[in-house]
């Protein structure tokens, strides 16, 4: 983990600074036996999240960290992605959302479960208005522990699937 | 002849069945009579075509003082043929569609006397005999149009319009041939002979008349707005009649005239001719586009065909004009194809929004949606019919289309500079209106017949009864065979042009079952190209059976929204805003919001109501002025004629005294 390299200074200055985008971290273990390589487009539910994990998503797709140069995409419908991104506990209410979105996800598809609650309930996996764990719903193919998660394991965990 | 006579007996005697016969059978025997006339019409016009032998009749019982002279020749023969096989069609369809006002006797009688005087006005070689049979197509069909005007006083309005309009046009024609007929007699033989005795400015006095009255039969702009009130309003059959039959012996009588009583004439008619040609097909497209009334649309669609086919025939003309008969000949077959495919599409069109209506209740697109699951087979032969208009190949307006642009193109070497700007112009006006054409008829079947139902009416259409399918099917016939395999008619209307032109080139299209250019660059194969068009379908169903996974059927992704209704989907005029918006300028639609404020606060609407009509921007620019300017002179009349029986009196005191004081 690195420091902010953020300086004052003049815009000028800013043109012909360095790039200040994490240099990329060692390559992950790639997942096996899933069929995408390269690019990911990735849908993101949030089921029940505090907004943690979106915040951390946030930056991870931002340019410090920038996923984006390793294949991964946030798109805005389940009939442009390869998987899911999903973050916070199954609540009642999204059960039915999560349940459509991964309906209308063209097979085949992955699941990436984004923080402690989406990984298993998290702390509020006992609470009353939680539907189930996000294992119940679907087979998950990656786990992004932490709560929340740092954008590098964000991004690191996105590169498991790209390869890249 | 004797096969000809024989079917307009068969007419006569079908409208003396409608007139005689109970109710119970009369539809059925008057329908059977009057497909035996036209079958046998049929039969003898083809045996002219494929003999190339004219053959006369004439009669002075029929027709007191003049009467009449009959001339069955390939050019007239053609359109008789033609007439007769949408004829058949039109009658098989009205044995299932006749209801109500239909099946009277009036109606019947009147509509076999249409069709009858359908047939005779190609064949007539008289001016007497032409003028009586014109008049006699224009007013049964006028008393055909008002067949529903207990019920729907519109058709009045429409009759009344068409009437003006018709009875303009054929004085406009009568002038046009009594000019003509100074020099001798009247029939078409002594016309010919006399013609060139006839001083220049007489001869163009005479075809300017006759084209007026040709061309307002023809619907073109801007003597068209007869055609989108009449269609409409006329039962279905009618409208087929008319559209496809009717609306062509403008073109007839436009050729005939031109290209074979007065021989050709000079160039500037045809321009004219290619000018009136060029509006109507980008005025009738752009405003088929814009209609939501299904027989609107196709009323203008009609005028849209039509300019087409005045571009190919004005083309053909001015080529001639300028010495260049071989590409004049192709431009005229180019045209005189796309009258007879318009025959057999616009003819199933007009039956199909019949059985539309039938099924539905409606003709307003923005009621329908979803027909394809309800009244497939209707569909099928609607959309035929449509792929055909839009000219899609191996479908006969593509054959065509075709023809008449290869005929234009071919005529660019090297020619003076009006004719070249003409078929700069004639060529860019075809493009257009194809594509606007094929625009009206996405919209057609993708507003009517596919997405989901749009009243409860359409959701609960019932397919027709099955003689309506069949006389769709017999038009659907042709606009198939010719589209694949043009050859066979070829050479029928090689002869047919020989009537007009006296420099004769035998052939200007050689004959096969594709189509290729005698001395000219250009040739197609209809066939082989369906042919591969099948493999390739083939090819890709076989490749996508072979590595296809199993189907998932899951709900249609609807963005957390809720589940999509029918007022969702496009309709019939959000579809053509876009080019309803490019073409304001042509199109000049109205519309209409009306914003009603909250009491409370101006910034709030309590209601807001939106409307946009696209109505005819000739009709109100040009018609209605003239309409307002004959009432006023009309109203101002009545100060002199004010109906008091002592100003009369007092008149003819005055006049008699003046008589007296000049005499004096």
């Amino acid at each position: 983990m690195s420091t902010s390299r953020y300086r004052r200074g003049s815009i000028l200055r800013s043109l012909f600074s360095k790039a200040r985008t994490e240099p990329a971290a060692a390559m992950p273990d790639i997942v096996p036996g899933i069929g995408l390589r390269g690019s990911l487009q990735l849908r993101h539910v949030d089921v029940g999240s505090c907004n943690g994990c979106e915040i951390e998503i946030a930056s991870a797709f931002a340019p410090t960290y920038d996923a984006s140069r390793f294949g991964a995409r946030l798109v805005a419908s389940p009939r442009h992605a390869d998987g899911v991104l999903v973050t916070g506990v199954v609540t009642r209410n999204m059960a039915g959302a999560l349940e459509r979105t991964l309906d209308a996800l063209p097979q085949p598809s992955v699941v990436v479960a984004c923080g402690d609650c989406a990984v298993n309930g998290g702390i509020f996996r006992e609470a009353y208005g939680v539907e189930a764990t996000l294992d119940s719903f679907v087979n998950v193919d990656v786990r992004i522990p932490g709560c929340p998660p740092h954008p590098e394991a964000i991004t690191q965990a996105l590169r498991s699937l790209t390869g890249r | 002849m004797v096969l000809f006579m024989a079917g307009l007996g068969c007419c006569v005697l079908g409208v003396v069945a409608a007139t005689v016969i109970s109710l119970e059978r009369r539809v059925i025997v008057v329908t059977l009579v009057g497909s035996v006339g036209c079958l046998l019409t049929f039969t003898a016009a083809s045996q002219v075509l494929v003999s190339g032998r004219a053959e006369s009749f004439h009669s002075s019982l029929v027709l007191p003082l003049a009467g009449i002279n009959l001339t069955l020749d390939p050019l007239g023969a053609l359109f008789v043929a033609m007439t007769s096989f949408v004829g058949v069609a039109t009658l098989v369809y009205c044995v299932g569609y006749a209801r109500g006002e239909l099946r009277s006797r009036s109606a019947l009688s009147l509509l076999l006397v249409f069709l009858m005087s359908l047939l005779v006005v190609p064949a007539a070689s008289s001016v007497v005999t032409l003028m009586f049979f014109w008049e006699l197509m224009a007013l049964s069909s006028m008393l055909l149009i008002m067949v529903e005007q207990r019920r729907r006083v519109e058709t009045r309005v429409a009759a009344q319009w068409y009437g003006a309009m018709t009875q303009l046009g054929a004085a406009s024609i009568l002038l046009g041939l009594l000019l003509l007929s100074t020099k001798g007699g009247q029939t078409f033989g002594d016309i010919r002979s006399h013609v060139a005795a006839l001083s220049p400015t007489l001869r163009s006095f005479a075809f300017v008349l006759t084209l007026i009255g040709f061309a307002s039969k023809a619907g073109a702009v801007p003597f068209h707005v007869w055609l989108p009130k009449a269609h409409p309003e006329a039962p279905s059959p009618v409208s087929a009649l008319m559209s496809s039959a009717m609306v062509a012996m403008g073109v007839y009588g436009i050729v005939r005239v031109g290209n074979d009583l007065l021989g050709g004439g000079t160039l500037w008619w045809w321009i004219i001719v290619v000018a009136l040609g060029v509006v109507s097909a980008l005025f009738g497209a752009l405003h088929a586009v814009t209609s939501v009334d299904l027989k609107r649309l196709l009323a203008y669609s009609t005028i849209d065909i039509l300019g087409l086919v005045l571009i190919g025939v004005g083309c053909s003309g001015a080529l001639a004009a300028s010495g260049h008969p071989r590409t004049a000949h192709l431009a005229l077959i180019g045209a005189l194809l796309l009258v007879v495919s318009h025959a057999a599409f616009k003819g199933c069109l007009f039956l199909g929004v019949g059985a539309i209506e039938r099924a539905t209740g409606s003709r307003s697109l923005d009621h329908l949606g979803g027909l394809i699951r309800r009244i497939p087979i209707s569909t099928a032969l609607f959309v035929v019919g449509a792929l055909s208009i839009v000219a899609v190949p191996a479908f006969s307006g593509f054959t065509s289309e075709w023809l008449l642009l290869q005929g234009l193109l071919h005529g660019f070497v090297g020619k003076s500079s009006p004719t070249l700007i003409m078929l700069l112009v004639g060529v860019v006006a075809l493009a257009l209106t194809g594509g606007l054409t094929a625009v009206a008829f996405v919209k057609v079947i993708g507003i009517g017949f596919l997405g989901q139902a749009r009243s409860t009416a359409a959701a609960s259409a019932h397919e027709v009864p099955r003689t309506m399918q069949i006389g769709m099917g017999i038009l659907c016939i042709p606009c198939v065979v010719l589209g694949v395999a043009p050859g066979i008619v070829i050479p029928l209307l090689n002869r047919a042009i020989q009537t007009g032109h006296s420099s004769s080139v035998s052939r200007p299209v050689e004959t096969g079952i594709g189509l290729s250019l005698v001395h000219l660059r250009g040739a197609i194969e209809p066939m082989l190209l369906l042919a591969g068009f099948v493999v390739i379908v083939a090819v890709i169903a076989g490749a996508n059976s072979i590595r296809r996974r199993p189907a998932r059927k899951v709900e249609a992704w609807r963005g957390g929204g809720d589940r999509p209704t029918a007022r969702m989907q496009y309709t019939a005029t959000s579809y053509a805003e876009p080019l309803q918006r490019v073409f304001a300028d042509v199109l000049r639609p109205e519309i209409d919001v009306e914003v009603t404020h909250a009491v409370e606060s101006h910034y709030y609407e309590q209601s807001l109501s939106y409307e946009s009509r696209v109505g005819d921007a000739i009709e109100r620019l040009a018609y209605q002025p003239a309409i307002r300017a004959v009432t006023r002179v009309g109203l101002a009349a009545r100060r002199i004629q004010n109906g008091s029986v002592h100003r009369y009196l007092a008149f003819g005191f005055i006049a008699l005294l003046i008589i007296l004081v000049v005499l004096a």
